[in-house]
């Protein structure tokens, strides 16, 4: 039996009655009251994750911008101190080793942080492909990731505002912290990365200004709602930027592993795409259900805010566009579902 | 709300946490609390359709969370009287009472013998404890 890896908060899950799982190595909370008021309380107010599985690595270096630019997606020349990146590891044929995000901590130096499934696969490619000039170190068991998430997350925390995908040295309560102004749930929010020691002060502080505790269940139907990608159901090594929808994070400009696929399949139109979905018909699609006409549900869920089943999957190109009816086999029963703009989900502007 | 943990003693009880609450030639199913409390928040009930026939040990209907879809097994044999439309239109009234208004079916028996391989609520609990 294989040892679970806990969180410097694991301590805290169990004392808030967490139900606990075990998810990419780590013993995880998946819920603490329930999936639907937690869910809610980010759309609606404010929620607090731990999200310290997730791997940190630091690249240093004189050259870490140039080895970074030929192994990243997005353009990193357009990143500066103080400002963060979402962005695709690929492959040669243009696949998605991992998606991440990456912060100029400065000119020379880069934290990535990254999916926690990959932390082993993303330090082993960056290893085998370091250049003279470059360094990367695996720096995760040093840091705690706190996700807090919500409309109210700003006000609660008493940030100041600043605006998506930056980030700042803060303090909260008489911690210390990066404040990043990035997450997984299309809320305002930020992810605090904190010194492993400090997690538990930071995380009470958190809870005692109001952010509910939220499970890995509520992260995953909130960036479902929103149509962020998840990596290992929506989008992996077999499956390219494009037709994911992701060529927004390609800078099919620069050169960078897997380019001249991606151009390919750009000029030519990809074959399948990632569709979002809602259903119809009564019934919840799960990963891996089949879609008529050749397609497969990647995730698959119920939407609290919708209160109905919503999910993403790869359809051919023609079966794709917005408004288009799909069928899809749950269970041995067809149901129809309706093919959406993403977001799936959007906040009504008050 | 969720409702607090409870195994009513007039109720006869399925190892796979389903019960039954039997009548006169009829019964009515549902699922225990401990597994409504092992799913979490219902948000779908799949029902069977009237007048199908169901069969003790297997499953006649699903109820899904977020996270999970689980089969309901059937307690005991008979045919489909009523599905209770109420849980098909707000699931999480099972987790709110499983044992009234979260009832899933009404059923005709058609073999009383069957009884008697059902639980009651000691037995119930024992195997409960047993799990843990």
């Amino acid at each position: 039996m294989q040892t679970l890896l806990r969180t410097p908060l694991f301590e805290r899950h169990v004392e808030l009655g967490a139900r606990l799982v075990p998810f990419a190595g780590w013993e995880m909370p998946v819920q603490y009251e329930g999936v639907i008021p937690e869910h809610r309380a980010v759309r609606a107010d404010c929620g607090v994750f731990d999200v310290s599985h997730m791997g940190e690595v630091e690249v240093e270096g004189p050259r870490a911008r140039d080895l970074l630019q030929s192994l990243l997606s997005n353009d990193i020349e357009r990143v500066e101190p103080g400002k963060a990146q979402y962005t695709l590891l690929t492959n040669e044929q243009g696949g998605i080793v991992d998606d991440l995000i990456v912060y100029e901590l400065d000119p020379s130096r880069f934290l990535l942080i990254v999916n926690a499934a990959n932390r082993e696969i993303d330090l082993a490619w960056l290893r085998e492909r370091e250049i003279p000039g470059s360094d990367v170190r695996d720096v995760s068991d040093d840091y705690a990731l706190v996700a807090v998430q919500g409309p109210r997350s700003i006000e609660r925390l008493e940030l100041p505002d600043a605006p998506p995908f930056t980030f700042a040295e803060g303090v909260i309560d008489g911690v210390e912290c990066m404040v990043n102004r990035t997450g997984y749930t299309g809320e305002r929010g930020v992810e605090l990365l904190v010194p492993a020691g400090d997690a538990v002060q930071l995380w009470d502080a958190v809870v005692s200004r109001g952010a509910k505790p939220c499970g890995l269940g509520a992260r995953d139907t909130l960036r479902l709602e929103v149509c962020y990608p998840l990596h290992g159901n929506d989008i992996g090594p077999d499956t390219d930027a494009i037709s994911a929808g992701l060529g927004w994070v390609c800078a099919l400009d620069t050169e960078f592993t897997g380019v001249e696929e991606l151009r390919r399949i750009k000029e030519a139109g990809p074959a399948r795409r990632l569709a979002a979905f809602v259903m119809e018909d009564p019934g919840i699609p799960r990963q891996g259900m089949e879609i008529a006409g050749g397609g497969e549900v990647t995730s698959g869920s119920h939407s609290p805010m919708l209160e109905r089943g919503i999910g993403m999957g790869y359809v051919p190109d023609e079966l794709a566009r917005p408004d288009t009816q799909l069928s899809i086999d749950l269970r041995g029963r067809s149901r129809h579902a309706r093919v959406v703009k993403k977001p799936i989900y959007s906040r009504e502007e008050d | 709300m969720a409702a607090d943990e409870s195994y009513p003693d007039d109720l006869r009880y399925h190892r796979e946490h389903d019960w039954a609450r039997i009548g006169d030639g009829e019964a009515t199913f549902g699922i225990t609390w401990f597994a409504q409390d092992a799913l979490g928040e219902l948000v779908h009930f799949e029902p069977p359709e009237d007048g199908a026939s169901v069969t003790k040990d297997q499953s006649y209907a699903e109820v899904e969370s977020v996270k999970a879809v689980s089969d309901v097994i059937a307690p005991l044999s008979g045919e489909i009287l009523e599905v209770n439309r109420a849980v098909a239109d707000a699931p999480e009234t099972v987790n709110e009472d499983p044992y009234g208004q979260g009832w899933l079916v009404r059923v005709r028996l058609t073999d009383p013998s069957e009884l008697d391989s059902l639980l009651d609520v000691e037995a119930y609990r024992q195997h409960l404890a047993d799990q843990a």
